[in-house]
């Protein structure tokens, strides 16, 4: 079965929601890829999404993975594409015309009012990955820590994650 | 926004860098390669380092503002970066090559992975490892939250909209681009420009 045009589908339609992050999408993304097309299931998604944020570059990356499962190599590619192509087309016009609007009171205004959307999103993005990813006392506690050890020390957050695999592996192995 | 009070500083040194006379697409596609596969946990400071501070190809209010847009617009920081950079050096060329570079890294290794965890995905080991990946990650974001935040809000009100925004998602189950387009409009009405308020470049 074909599924290249539904992943084209399905990413392009998710660039288009990533405002202020990639995690914007993540509600959307979990709908359409494991309940709707189901290439995946909730955890792997979650899985993917988190050994992603070790990957260098843009942090959405594991969509890649996503597109070589359901359609092999050529879905990987036509994922990338499809993900990065629209929005990437959409800032280069606007960057031309955004400039131009220096002088137009609204410009502030969107751009203000357009913060507080975008981080609700991303929250809201955490939360329903929350819901898969936190489902203990010890994992509560790990997502706290990281937070806490993030807003204290300048320290690169792959790192953390890196290390969390240790704390998974030395807390979740079966005896 | 909050760097309004700071920008008289900023401005000493607006108009000071030029794009360099000569920036080869190779040299974009290049550079953004180099981000593309050693910015390990967030774009952002590499880039910074990279284009502001090694290649002078930007200067700071020049990265402040373009990274305002890219955060406004959908698309990855990242990705979005590549292309307003790429675009000012070396027009549609200059953007395709940024993006390429950045992208093409953490693809490769991301495909890799991805094969590797269909494979072995279920071990216990890889199972157990996982769980603690997936719980840091959680963290990460919210610290990411935390600091956007601090950084990008202009109103103590801003915080109902992203109550609003959370809640219309995650309790009410509005899409996504309803749930964008609904408390965005509200919260742009809310921005309204007052009399008298200047349009900033650096907000």
């Amino acid at each position: 079965m074909n599924q290249i045009p539904a992943l084209v589908r399905v990413f392009a339609y998710l660039s288009l929601l990533t405002v202020g992050g990639g995690m914007a999408a993540f509600p959307e993304m979990k709908i359409l890829t494991v309940d709707v097309h189901q290439w995946l299931t909730f955890p792997q998604l979650i899985h993917l999404y988190s050994v992603g944020q070790m990957a260098p570059g843009p942090n959405m990356m594991m969509i890649v993975s996503i597109g070589q499962w359901a359609g092999g190599t050529l879905g990987a590619i036509a994922v990338l594409v499809a993900f990065f192509g629209p929005t990437a087309i959409l800032a280069f016009l606007v960057a031309k015309g955004w400039r131009k609007l220096e002088k137009w009171p609204w410009r502030t205004s969107i751009q203000q009012g357009l913060a507080p959307v975008s981080i609700g999103l991303l929250l809201a993005g955490c939360f329903s990955m929350a819901k898969g990813a936190i489902t203990g006392l010890e994992t509560g506690a790990m997502a706290v820590a990281v937070l806490l050890i993030l807003m204290q020390y300048k320290i690169n957050p792959a790192l953390l994650v890196v290390a969390s695999a240790v704390v998974g592996v030395l807390t979740f192995m079966p005896k | 926004m909050n760097e309004t009070g700071r920008k008289p500083a900023l401005q000493t040194t607006a108009g000071a860098t030029k794009a360099p006379a000569e920036v080869s697409i190779f040299q974009i596609f290049l550079e953004f390669l180099i981000i593309g596969a050693t910015s390990f946990g967030g774009v952002v400071p590499y880039l910074r380092e990279s284009l502001v501070t090694k290649r002078h190809w930007v200067d700071d209010k020049e990265f402040v503002e373009m990274l305002s847009i890219s955060q406004s617009l959908p698309g990855l920081n990242a990705t979005n970066m590549a292309v307003l950079v790429g675009e000012k050096l070396g027009g549609v060329m200059g953007s395709i090559a940024g993006v390429l570079g950045m992208c093409l890294p953490g693809a490769l290794l991301m495909f890799v992975v991805g094969i590797f965890y269909r494979e072995h995905g279920d071990h216990v080991w890889v199972t157990a490892a996982l769980k603690g990946v997936a719980a840091a990650a959680v963290g990460l974001l919210l610290s990411t939250v935390v600091s956007l935040s601090k950084k990008s809000l202009s109103s103590k009100f801003d915080f109902v909209f992203i109550a609003l925004t959370v809640v219309s998602v995650n309790r009410w189950h509005i899409s996504v681009p309803k749930t964008l387009i609904a408390v965005g409009i509200l919260a742009i009405l809310f921005h309204y420009p007052r009399k008298g308020q200047k349009a900033s470049a650096t907000s």
